[in-house]
């Protein structure tokens, strides 16, 4: 049965919601999209639908927010809005509908990040919390836990360069880049682990190449789906 | 919760004067006239309205006219474009010493978003982070003056201005006129909670002025306002 963090949305009934939502977590890492497809296939290959979101992919202001993180400068409460708004709406057009259907929605990352970015930008707890409140309680959220100097590595892989925004470089923590990367993130990092226990985070190494850490995702996540009579047949065989 | 957060700012320099009211109040009008006022007196003057971030506008525009908006999206796409206004430009010109006059603050959103649904609470946390105005007038125009206003000056409803999301009535103008009349009563209830300085809308234009000026100058010591010209130095040319 599921339920919402407080009052919830106007007008969404949680009860009837058959489908699961689960939640990956962690700092800005490349590597988090690679492991999503390849657990996406694994639970594709069992015969399960599944629906994927994550943070600036929403139809009514997804292209918005990304066009004014070229180059302007948010004030922190607009920012933090902008986000719940792109949030809210893949939530009641996206999450909703999909887990109505019985779909599995895998989402990478979730109100945490959101969070955990707002405050250390310095939203009030209590402020960023009520802001949220609309969200539903996942089945499962993992936490990819990355050291920071692995995140530098996955990043620079990745583009050759590390993303303004990602390195925090709005708030001022040092105008050197890889300077600021470390600090900002070993701050959203803090914040998680005080997240941790308070929303059930599942934590899972994430300082290893993406396929074992996909694998033990696909395990984890294959104990929350009801299987189908021959998967675990097929399970045995998939190439993970 | 809401003091708290607001009284980090209690100390700004400037002052803060909100418009309530429905649509075809006249809180426009009064809120034009009283900024002439201020200007032609000299007095440092800024004013803002709702909806008009140019950045979020855009987003806003696009999902009215596809009709995305849900009462969620609605309450925080609004909360966004009035954040965006708030921290590029109320909140610097507050701290530099102006008077800050804006047309709708967040007890319209208070209004709206609790007539669509949303949790009154959640929708008040949303704004905390914004200062009480000094003084916050409430056009009080009965349903049916504020309505004929409207109607006649501005024939075409749009979706969203006509509460239509709401299923009260497929017709724009009925549903218009049941969404402002519990607008109307959500308003009612705020006045005693926030404090409103209600000016009767049905007075001669000129009549809500003298309240308005009055009012202002009762609580705001208008000339700690003036405009400071700084003159040149006087610099002797060499010969």
């Amino acid at each position: 049965m599921k339920r919402f963090y407080g009052k919830g949305l106007p007008g969404v009934d949680p009860e009837g919601l058959s489908g699961k939502l689960i939640v990956i977590e962690g700092g800005d890492d490349f590597n988090r999209a690679t492991q999503l497809e390849m657990v996406k296939d694994c639970l594709e290959h069992n015969g399960h639908a599944t629906v994927n979101v994550g943070l600036k992919r929403s139809t009514l202001v997804g292209r918005e927010l990304a066009e004014v993180q070229q180059g302007n400068t948010l004030g922190p409460a607009t920012l933090s809005l902008f986000y719940a708004t792109d949030f809210a709406d893949q939530l009641e057009n996206r999450i909703v509908p999909a887990l109505r259907s019985g779909i599995i929605v895998l989402a990478d990352r979730y109100i945490y990040t959101l969070m955990a970015r707002d405050i250390v930008r310095g939203a009030d707890r209590d402020w960023v919390k009520s802001l949220y409140s609309i969200a539903l309680v996942p089945d499962a959220v993992f936490y990819l836990q990355v050291n920071v100097r692995q995140l530098v590595e996955n990043n620079l892989q990745q583009n050759s360069t590390l993303d303004y925004w990602d390195s925090g470089m709005d708030i001022g923590l040092s105008r050197e880049l890889f300077d600021s990367f470390i600090k900002y993130q070993r701050l959203i990092q803090n914040e998680f682990h005080r997240m941790q226990s308070e929303y059930g985070f599942e934590v899972i190494n994430g300082n290893r190449p993406p396929r074992p850490v996909a694998r033990e995702l696909c395990a984890r996540v294959a104990d929350l789906v009801e299987p189908l009579p021959t998967a675990s047949i097929v399970a045995s065989n998939a190439s993970l | 919760m809401i003091s708290r957060i607001s009284s980090q700012e209690t100390s700004y320099a400037g002052r803060l004067i909100a418009v309530e009211g429905l649509d075809g109040s006249g809180k426009s009008t009064q809120v034009y006239l009283l900024k002439r006022f201020m200007e032609l007196s000299g007095l440092k003057v800024f004013f803002t309205e709702w909806n008009s971030s140019l950045i979020v506008k855009k987003a806003t525009k696009k999902g009215k006219k596809r009709q995305l908006l849900t009462p969620t999206t609605f309450a925080l796409i609004h909360a966004t474009d009035f954040a965006d206004r708030y921290e590029r430009q109320i909140r610097p010109l507050l701290r530099a010493g102006y008077i800050v006059l804006s047309d709708r603050y967040s007890y319209t959103a208070f209004a709206r978003d609790a007539v669509r649904g949303c949790d009154p609470e959640w929708v008040r946390q949303l704004y905390s982070f914004a200062v009480k105005p000094d003084i916050t007038f409430f056009f009080d125009a009965p349903l049916e003056v504020a309505l004929k206003r409207i109607l006649v000056g501005r024939p075409k409803l749009k979706f969203f201005e006509a509460g239509m999301d709401l299923g009260f009535s497929s017709d724009t103008v009925e549903s218009f006129r049941i969404f402002q009349e519990k607008i109307y009563s959500e308003y009612r209830k705020m006045i005693p909670e926030f404090g409103f300085f209600t000016v009767d809308g049905t007075l001669p234009i000129e009549r809500q002025q003298e309240l308005m000026r009055a009012a202002v100058e009762a609580k705001i010591d208008l000339p700690c306002f003036a405009s400071r010209v700084l003159r040149p130095k006087k610099i002797s040319l060499p010969r």
